[in-house]
């Protein structure tokens, strides 16, 4: 702090110039809340305004009040979408938190061997667009897959079951982030007091780990609820004859080009997401800092049996991913699956849709993404969480609003607002940047929850220290929030980066010639029967995203050691104060 | 945040750049890629002055995308779109009549009536079967013919076909269906097929590709997918209904956006050349010209194994149909 002489070495200096630097320091902070809800306004509130006010109108535009509404409750079809919705909704909820909680707990609390490569693993799920895993499930569990030929055992995966299955798979590398994120966090004090006045393990992890991450666990079942009740590409597969409401948009929107009822089921998809995040605000009330300025880190010990059986528990989880992309590499490698299983590599050659350009489109969509997204979110999450304003409770909402907007809707919201004449973010239609902003909202929430849990389990005294002392707080942030919370930031950057390679519901809506995107390229094989073709594209993405995940965990690993040593070194964090 | 904005703007430009070459032309089609391919190497022998821009989705992808930038078009003409599409899109006031040159070729019941044309049909396929005879053999089913055999007990849970409310094809079937039988007995025949039904799937060449991997024995669906299936070595056979097949046909008009865009216009005529109907018919069981070569495995004459569509009849009542077919088998 060599600045700090000047100021430092006089006790004369005025009040005022100490106020004016608050003054100016508290004018950027609110100019950056300013962008930020400006942001959030322009890509977020705007267009849902645009969704909300055409499921109002007639096909012609007309406003008809809530005629929409009452035809589509009147439907008898209808009703039964929207309970069907609730309950695979609800079942994937509560597999996947289970499921992704015991996971991320033997990744953060044991010391597992292999715990890269099962983390690695188990974000396979994200690496490749739904619809073809969606395929994968059909190879192994359909009428004619691998397993039910094998066995005997038709398990019938068209239908709720399937439905939840696949869907436990694609949202477990979702749940999991956020919840490795919860546990990372802890104060060893708490559980040396436990230990010191004779708790047993199980009472220790009721009452000192369950309340440390109630916060994560919500967070985790509000998002995978959310992204359950809004998929339509994994019904849309193996759905069967078991309809719910994010297909009834699809037929609406894509079937009959029906905008106005699209965009009623939108809204009627909104309500269960916005009761969700009511009862996520009111268990946030009640979340503590975790790790105060005096938190020791917990070291992961070693645990005796449980390790085994959560080492076998994780083998299970991260063998069954495996055994899913080897169907999807397989397929994408053999002449025609399941009949002719001669190799070959000419599903490799993509002639018919212009080669690999889609594959670096996407490769520079996704690097702008992860960075735009990262930026944004985790800026975003610092200033609703330490710049106290009137605003931050809606500005909140809005930030994790978009979990809950299907992609489909949002793309087409996208349309609405941003192909009108007199946009004036029009020249954003048809380009990259609109897929790279279409990408960091659809994906917002996950991230910035992230960033919010990370934050909040950051003592904000770390902050007041480095007020008291005269240091700007964008300097406190980048010498001191920033590094602490690096994992997670760097776990921002790898999610928008994999979300925006494979992602298609709402991109499919943007893109426009010469932005042509490998997950599009996906569809259209699949779509014109190309399964291997579409397969093998998906193969491609994957290994991209593998590549760029070592590349990155290679190269942040010096840095990762370095900023984190006080989450596991024996010296201990900086105790200041 | 500055450091976005600066990369959104310097995309922002990169991306207008070329938006000022001269000649351009924005296509939206839903063509199959590998047909798209092929047409392409000759519009750049014979249009070499054109920048074709083309955007290429499934058929309700790129009908709900140009829909939905009816405020702010970007497409200039659309084509090989399929024709219930087209009738929608004419309705909504999208479409610029145009007729293209030697557009009198094309036969009366696959062009729009009016004249100028709004819609000209290039290319008609139809419904077929698609039957996996290992399937058949494993579970001891006997080849179907016709609709009828459809509904035979034997076929429980065995017969996938499209979901009307989700793909136009679908819709083609069942309204074709409910014009051949007349209302009351069509819907019956309908309720006697849905007993059979596995599932209605979304888009309309799942239920041949369901059928190729073995997934169902039979998907109703149409003679273009399950040709292709076939060739690419899956255990099918292709089967034309004896009471006659419904049809869908693929059409190209101009959009309000390429009204006075010669470029737009200068693909149109080619699009309906003689150069253009001899290379879709290497793929399509007709084109809309008569005179071109039917592909190997197809029907020589469409006109005995199709049933007529009346289109017009199809586009007044579909509202209504999919309501009904909703209350009846959407549980």
């Amino acid at each position: 702090m060599s600045r700090r002489g000047r100021s430092g070495a006089s006790a004369a200096i005025p009040d005022a110039v100490v106020g004016l630097r608050t003054d100016a320091e508290q004018w950027l902070r609110w100019a950056l809340l300013a962008l930020y809800a400006g942001f959030l306004y322009a890509f977020v509130l705007a267009p849902m305004v645009q969704v909300a006010w055409r499921s109002l109108l007639d096909g012609e535009g007309g406003f008809v009040a809530l005629a929409n509404y009452l035809r589509y409750f009147r439907t008898p079809a209808i009703a039964a979408s929207i309970t069907n919705s609730l309950v695979v909704s609800s079942a994937a909820m509560v597999v996947t938190v289970v499921l992704a909680f015991v996971y991320a707990y033997a990744l953060t609390r044991v010391r597992l061997p292999g715990r890269g490569a099962f983390r690695l693993l188990a974000m396979l799920p994200i690496f490749a667009p739904s619809l073809v895993q969606g395929i994968a499930f059909v190879y192994v569990f359909g009428n004619n897959g691998v397993f039910t030929r094998l066995t005997g055992v038709n398990i019938g995966v068209y239908g709720a079951k399937g439905i939840v299955m696949a869907e436990v798979f694609y949202c477990f590398p979702h749940a999991m982030l956020i919840l490795v994120a919860a546990l990372s966090a802890a104060d060893a004090r708490l559980y040396d007091a436990a230990a010191t006045l004779g708790a047993s393990r199980l009472r220790t992890f009721r009452t000192v780990t369950l309340p440390s991450v109630r916060y994560g666990v919500m967070s985790a079942c509000f998002v995978v609820f959310t992204l359950v009740i809004t998929d339509f590409g994994i019904p849309k597969v193996i759905g069967g004859k078991y309809s719910v409401m994010a297909t009834e948009i699809y037929n609406q929107v894509i079937g009959q080009q029906n905008f106005t009822m699209g965009a009623t089921v939108s809204v009627v998809l909104l309500v269960p997401a916005l009761l969700a995040f009511l009862v996520d605000r009111l268990v946030q009330r009640r979340q503590y800092a975790l790790v105060t300025s005096a938190a020791r880190p917990l070291v992961p010990g070693g645990g005796g049996a449980a390790r085994w059986a959560l080492l076998v528990y994780c083998t299970a989880v991260a063998a069954a991913v495996v055994g899913i992309y080897a169907v999807i590499v397989t397929s994408s490698l053999v002449a025609r699956w399941p009949y002719d299983f001669s190799p070959t590599l000419r599903h490799y050659t993509f002639d018919t849709i212009g080669g690999y350009t889609p594959l670096l489109n996407s490769v520079e969509v996704a690097a702008l993404t992860a960075v735009a997204g990262t930026l944004i979110t985790f800026g975003g999450a610092y200033l609703v969480e330490r710049c106290r304003s009137p605003f931050n409770g809606a500005l909140y909402m809005l930030s994790i609003l978009p979990v809950s907007i299907p992609g489909m809707v949002l793309g087409l919201a996208y349309i609405f607002t941003f192909n009108a004449p007199d946009s004036p973010l029009n020249r954003l239609y048809g380009t990259l940047a609109i897929l790279v902003v279409s990408n960091v909202v659809h994906y917002f929430t996950v991230p910035f929850l992230t960033a919010t849990t990370a934050l909040k389990q950051m003592d904000p005294e770390f902050e007041s220290v480095g007020a008291s002392m005269g240091v700007r707080f964008y300097r406190t942030v980048w010498r001191v929030t920033v590094p602490i919370a690096l994992p997670a930031i760097v776990g921002i950057g790898m999610y928008f980066f994999l979300n925006a390679m494979v992602t298609l519901s709402a991109v499919v809506f943007l893109v426009a010639p010469g932005t042509e995107l490998a997950a599009v390229a996906v569809l259209l094989l699949d779509d014109a029967g190309e399964t291997a073709q579409a397969t093998a594209m998906s193969v491609l993405i994957i290994l991209i995203g593998l590549g760029v995940r070592t590349a990155h965990a290679v190269a942040l690993r010096g840095v990762t050691r370095r900023t984190q040593a006080w989450r596991t070194g024996p010296s201990g964090p900086p105790a200041r104060g | 945040m500055r450091r976005t904005w600066i990369l959104l703007l310097s995309a922002i430009v990169l991306a207008a750049g070329p938006a000022l070459a001269r000649d351009t032309v924005v296509i939206y089609t839903a063509l199959e890629p590998e047909q798209i391919t092929d047409y392409m190497k000759a519009v750049r022998r014979s249009l070499p002055n054109l920048d074709v821009k083309m955007l290429r989705l499934s058929t309700g992808d790129i009908s709900a995308r140009f829909m939905a930038e009816k405020d702010n078009m970007q497409a200039d003409l659309i084509w090989g779109v399929g024709a219930t599409n087209m009738l929608v899109f004419k309705n909504a006031g999208l479409l610029e009549p145009y007729a293209p040159k030697g557009f009198e070729r094309v036969q009366p019941l696959f062009r729009d009536a009016a004249n100028p044309p709004a819609w000209v049909g290039i290319d008609i396929y139809m419904s077929a079967f698609c039957f996996n005879t290992e399937v058949a053999k494993r579970k001891n089913l006997p080849r179907p013919t016709s609709w009828a055999d459809l509904t035979k007990p034997v076929y429980k849970n065995e017969v996938v076909m499209p979901n009307p409310n989700s793909s136009g094809t679908g819709y083609l079937s069942v309204a074709s269906i409910l014009q051949r039988m007349k209302e009351p007995e069509g819907w019956a025949y309908l309720d006697a097929l849905d007993k059979n039904m596995a599932e209605y799937t979304k888009s309309g060449s799942k239920p041949c590709k369901d059928a190729a991997a073995g997934e169902r024995a039979i998907g109703v669906s149409f003679e273009y997918v399950a040709m292709k299936m076939k060739k690419d070595g899956a255990p099918l056979e292709m089967i034309m209904p004896a009471e006659g097949s419904g049809y869908e046909m693929e059409a190209n008009g101009l959009t309000r956006k390429g009204k006075d865009s010669a470029a737009a216009k200068q693909f149109l005529d080619w699009a309906i050349s003689d150069e253009a109907m001899a290379l879709y018919a290497k793929y399509f069981a007709a084109v809309s010209v008569p005179g071109f070569p039917v592909p190997e495995g197809l029907p020589k004459d469409v006109s005995k194994v199709v049933y007529p569509n009346d289109f017009d009849w199809s586009a007044r009542n579909r509202e209504r149909i999919l309501a009904e077919w909703q209350k009846r088998y959407q549980k």
